[in-house]
């Protein structure tokens, strides 16, 4: 049964249960110490390390319910998209990365390589190698508690439901009620991101979908993600036309240089 | 609420859900603003202003919810006309005494009634129903509200200058937005809607943090929202169970369930402490049951009649022992040795040099935490061991340090702010020497009855008869509980209480949380299962009741003020009070039922006397005793503020605690050339207040690892900070510095046309840890509220320079000059004298009381 995540970023308190809870059950190193300027965000981006990360945007506007404030802070937390076309696992050339029962993206640390072609074909810079032990890393969407019939560690750390966890067709019904809901308290603009193959056919879909309230790439996140892989056929034709148009110039010219002995 | 109880706050974001609005009121734009429906910015420490600005709007507008204030509230009430208000002596009222710096409340009396003793000095009153308990069944009242002298009238005079352009020209809220809230407030209250308050130290920390409450809850009384389900003023508290810490108190005034502390001139044997605590009207009547099972469960078999239940071992309270007077006694070698359980003062609280200085003056420390924390390293790393000018050789005090087991290493309550206690069970055993706290108590005091076993001092009968056997949480839940004493079965409930010694009860309030042998407090029944009121969810006290004073949900003749909003009501072919919740009333008291003159004990509770806790059996809008700086809420400047009061001459509470010493040195009352910024401390969601549960966790550490400010991009372009930065902040107290955070989350407001720039300052780090940085409460003064003792950290001035702080010997506290005389308050009349709250120092030896 597909499962997955329907993170709402219109309920997120900006709390990081949620990475704590990660780190914690998947037993994460800390990234470091280093305080970074840029708002309350310490730890950055995901990486190796930090499997869920809460992204703060200040923001000179406000979100439409908050017409009185003339700024707003939003917040997203950030994780592996379990795409339905996984750049990732695509790119493996062990396969060490696989697809799970649970239609989530798995990576086996015991037939990982860290050869990192995988780092490069995620269209999201999700997955990352580990500097110690060159392996890569990402969020599991807790397989392990999944297997346990409990839900993954940050939805069920998160205090306001920020993250839902379920299966995917119900997390669609629901955050497409949301989505309405907020429309109707006057939270424009309010929609999905990656809910459906229709809506991001560079992913077909993903099992971990946002609802946001700005342009994806105010969130850091790419407006239209593809999968390495799905560009393969139109490389291929247009590696094929460029060929081909070569050859003719190739044969063109021979053409004329013998044209010119003439 | 979204930044220090995020947990909480998801029941705010399914209230937002379910189309609720939700105004955020705080000076800088947090996590919670984010959510919001509106983020109010305001000037910190000017609150009081902004609520009374409410209270006009409502008064002024007319909207208050009549009938309830007329039933539930002492609105009606006639004053004594020696009253005077603020309104008639510029910021005072009548009663004040500038020899002795304190109010005399016997003019703010209801007329026609002897107000008989009062509490005059803090330690005297605080936090305790004493004064509550003398006679004030109000005869005199005016149910128009129209006589002059009735509470209503004067709540009117009194918030009649806290105007739209007043909230503006004190608060920096434009008129506009503070209307929007004034209306939102009220459209969303009356017989079909109710709003909540809910609030935490950013109220608290005041010199007048009391009267920032009080001025919520006339809010609350005017528009008819307390006792009704939706509506109510919460208290999130500072620590998971500081509702528990209260109900059964580490404060030194208190008793379990908020029974008094005896007094040493008055209560001098047990019939003199029943006559000043026993009241003649409301529950109060029932003291004396309550604190002969209080002994009854000390003393056990010991505590008889004859010897008035072993009242004599009860140690009496000489003077005030709160934090700040007791750490400046210890400053004046007045204090041996010392506890400190699950605190880490040095950090959390205030003047951490004065404090660390008055530590080193204790003979032994006694420190129990799950870290080796600042408090218990402040001999060897301190800010005055880094600037080299104490040396940790020379610091005599021996500290002892003992591991402490974690929350999830032992079981227990934990009592929450909506007074539900929620047991929770051992996870996993404490590791290495780790014990719980109660296995420390039990072990101490096992071994202190040992060492006075074969004593035969009288004095020492204290120990020798203490009852010392509750090992387990269990027990000690039981034992609060109460049992009757021939059979140890457990009590249903405080109204089985006895007081002939047939009872014994630890905690009358939480009497009923075993009843019936089962552990009430670990109930967890689903949601799913039960009512929306979910009774089956654990246990709150008093009677497992979820929301107080639920009387006010009905009218004056027992019926729902609204079907929507009903909640318990009186029904009437029963002949009993009934509904969803506990009915917080006597069960089959009829609404028409009011008391004859000569009625008695529970018979003088009146069938609308909600609020019966209170003498008069009403809500107090105007509160004619118990508070040490007048009867209604008036908006003081902070100690140190950055401008004159605009609304009264008296510039600040005039009965705030100070202590006027070398190591303490206070800024100008205002607008202090040398301290321009207004500052406001507060927490982040990732470390817990002093860090010691947070800074010593990699998972935790890293996601907020340095100490920083938060300053507006016009402050930075004015100061030439830079984000990522470091910036210097300095007070007449110590200097710290910070890396800077440059955020427009951070708005200057305007007030008469003028920028006012407000810094804020996370202050969770401290010399040890993971991760490192100074403590912003350095920084703070000792001031504090004269009700409750709290300092005054929520609003201070300080300046800020870009750049770090010098590494060497440098000025430290004590050493700036820091005040000078005729800048603070005006009149002289009004000058505060130091105080000496009480303790017997050495150069007050004669032992008068101030």
């Amino acid at each position: 049964m597909p499962t997955g995540f329907f993170t709402d970023t219109t309920l997120c308190i900006g709390c990081k249960a949620c990475e704590v809870a990660c780190k914690q059950w998947n037993q994460l190193p800390s990234d470091g110490y280093n305080f970074t300027g840029m708002s309350y965000d310490n730890t950055v981006q995901l990486d190796a390390s930090t499997w869920r990360h809460v992204a703060f945007v200040e923001r000179p506007a406000p979100v439409s319910e908050q017409p009185v404030n003339s700024f707003s802070w939003l917040m997203l937390s950030d994780v592996c998209k379990h795409c339905n076309r996984a750049g990732c696992l695509e790119n493996c050339p062990t396969g060490a990365i696989i697809r799970t029962e649970f239609d989530s993206v798995f990576v086996q640390p015991d037939i990982c390589n860290g050869c990192g072609y995988c780092v490069v074909g995620c269209p999201f810079g999700v997955i990352d190698r580990n500097p110690t032990d060159g392996l890569a890393w990402k969020c599991t969407l807790c397989y392990d508690r999944q297997k346990a019939h409990m839900e993954p560690a940050c939805a069920k750390a998160c205090p306001t439901d920020s993250i839902q966890f379920g299966e995917i067709a119900d997390l669609r019904t629901k955050a497409a009620a949301r989505i309405e809901q907020l429309h109707g308290q006057g939270v424009s603009a309010a929609y999905l991101y990656g809910a459906d193959e229709a809506s991001q056919p560079g992913t077909e879909g993903l099992n971990a979908f946002f609802l946001l309230v700005d342009r994806p790439e105010t969130y850091n996140l790419p407006p239209n993600p593809v999968a390495p892989a799905k560009r393969a056929g139109p490389s291929w034709a247009s590696m094929a036309v460029t060929s081909l148009g070569l050859l003719a110039a190739a044969f063109g010219a021979v053409a004329s240089v013998r044209g010119g002995r003439r | 609420m979204a930044e220090c109880h995020p947990v909480g706050f998801q029941w705010v974001m399914e209230a937002k859900r379910r189309g609720a609005k939700i105004i955020h009121v705080d000076p800088r734009f947090t996590r919670t603003s984010a959510v919001a429906d509106l983020h109010v910015p305001i000037r910190a420490g000017s609150d009081i202003a902004f609520l009374g600005g409410i209270v006009r709007h409502i008064l002024e507008t007319g909207r208050y919810f009549h009938d309830y204030v007329v039933t539930f509230t002492n609105a009606p009430a006639i004053i004594t006309d020696e009253f005077r208000d603020t309104e008639d002596l510029d910021g005072l009222f009548s009663g004040w005494d500038s020899d002795k710096n304190q109010y005399d409340p016997k003019s703010w009396a209801y007329e026609g009634v002897e107000p008989g003793q009062s509490g005059t000095t803090h330690e005297q009153s605080t936090g305790e129903p004493l004064s509550e308990r003398a006679q004030m069944q109000h005869k005199h009242r005016d149910e128009t509200l129209q006589h002059p002298r009735c509470v209503f009238q004067i709540l009117k005079r009194h918030y009649s200058r806290y105007t739209p352009e007043m909230v503006e020209e004190t608060c920096g809220v434009p008129q506009d937005l503070f209307l929007q809230v004034a209306e939102t407030l009220i459209q969303n209250s009356g017989r079909e809607r109710t709003s909540a308050f809910c609030y935490a130290v950013g109220w608290t920390q005041h010199s007048v943090g009391a009267q920032y409450i009080r001025t919520a809850t006339i809010i609350q009384q005017l528009l008819g929202n307390m006792g009704r389900p939706g509506g109510g003023i919460l208290a999130l508290r500072g620590h998971a169970s500081i509702q528990g810490s209260t109900d059964i108190p580490t404060l030194y005034n208190l008793l379990p369930g908020y029974l008094a502390m005896p007094k040493a001139k008055k209560d001098v044997n047990f019939a003199k402490y029943l006559e000043n605590n026993h009241a003649k009207g409301g529950w109060w009547t029932e003291f004396p049951k309550y604190i002969v099972s209080l002994l009854k469960a000390w003393y056990g078999e010991h505590a008889t009649r004859e010897n008035d239940w072993c009242y004599d071992y009860l140690p009496l309270l000489t003077g005030d022992h709160s934090h700040m007077t007791t750490y400046a006694a210890m400053a004046d070698g007045l204090v041996k040795g010392y506890f400190i359980v699950g605190e880490n003062p040095v950090v959390g609280s205030m003047n951490g040099g004065f404090q660390r200085a008055a530590m080193r003056k204790l003979e032994w420390l006694v420190v129990r935490d799950f870290q080796l924390i600042e408090t218990a390293e402040f001999w060897k790393s301190s800010p005055e061991n880094e600037r080299g000018e104490v040396s940790s050789e020379d610091v005599q005090t021996e500290v002892f340090f003992f591991p402490a087991a974690a929350h999830t290493e032992k079981d227990g309550t934990f009592t929450n702010t909506q007074r539900l206690l929620q047991w929770h069970h051992q996870a996993v055993e404490p590791p290495g020497d780790c014990r719980s706290d109660l296995d420390f108590v039990y072990d101490l005091g096992q071994r202190l009855k040992a060492l006075y076993l074969s004593s035969n001092d009288p004095k020492d009968l204290a120990i020798q008869n203490l009852t010392w056997d509750a090992k387990t949480s269990d027990d000690v839940l039981r034992e609060i509980n109460g049992w009757t004493v021939a059979d140890r079965a457990p009590v249903e409930g405080y109204t089985k209480l006895k007081d002939d010694g047939s009872t014994a009860c630890g905690c009358w309030i939480y009497s009923g949380c075993y009843k019936d042998g089962v552990n009430q407090t670990a109930r967890r029944k689903p949601a799913s299962e039960q009512d929306w009121v979910a009774a089956e969810w654990a246990w709150s006290w008093p009677m497992n009741r979820r929301i107080l004073y639920n009387r006010a949900s009905a009218d004056a003749e027992g019926r729902p003020w609204s079907d929507r909003k009903r909640y318990v009501w009186w029904d009437d072919a029963h002949h009993k009070w009934t509904g969803f919740d506990v009915p917080d009333i006597i069960a089959d008291r009829p609404p028409s039922y009011r008391p004859a003159e000569d009625a008695n004990g529970l018979d003088t509770i009146g069938g609308t006397d909600a609020f019966m806790m209170n003498a008069d059996g009403k809500s107090w809008i105007f509160a004619p005793k118990g508070l040490q700086d007048g009867p209604l809420p008036t908006h003081y400047e902070p100690q140190e503020s950055v401008m004159r009061n605009p609304i009264y001459g008296q510039q600040c509470d005039p009965s705030r605690m100070e202590w006027r010493r070398r190591e303490n040195p206070y800024h100008k009352a205002w607008a202090d050339p040398a301290y321009p910024y207004l500052i406001t401390t507060y927490r982040l969601t990732e470390h817990h207040t002093a860090g010691g549960m947070s800074r010593w966790l990699q998972w935790l550490a890293e996601l907020q690892p340095e100490m920083f400010c938060e300053v507006s991009p016009e402050i930075a372009a004015e100061k030439g900070l830079h984000n990522g930065g470091w910036a210097t902040i300095s007070t007449a107290r110590a200097v710290i510095e910070a890396r800077v955070l440059v955020t427009e989350r951070i708005k200057p407001l305007r007030i008469r046309g003028r920028l006012l720039h407000q810094i804020g300052l996370p202050y969770h780090w401290g010399s040890k840890g993971l991760v490192r940085g100074d403590s912003a409460n350095e920084l703070i003064a000792f001031v504090g509220d004269p009700n409750v003792s709290i300092q005054e950290s929520k609003a201070f001035t300080a300046n800020i320079e870009p750049g770090r702080r010098g590494r060497g010997r440098g000025p430290i506290a004590g050493t700036q000059e820091g005040e000078s005389g005729q800048w603070r308050d005006q009149p002289p009349a009004r000058f505060k004298k130091p105080g000496k709250h009480g303790v017997v120092t050495a150069r007050n030896i004669s032992g008068e009381e101030t």
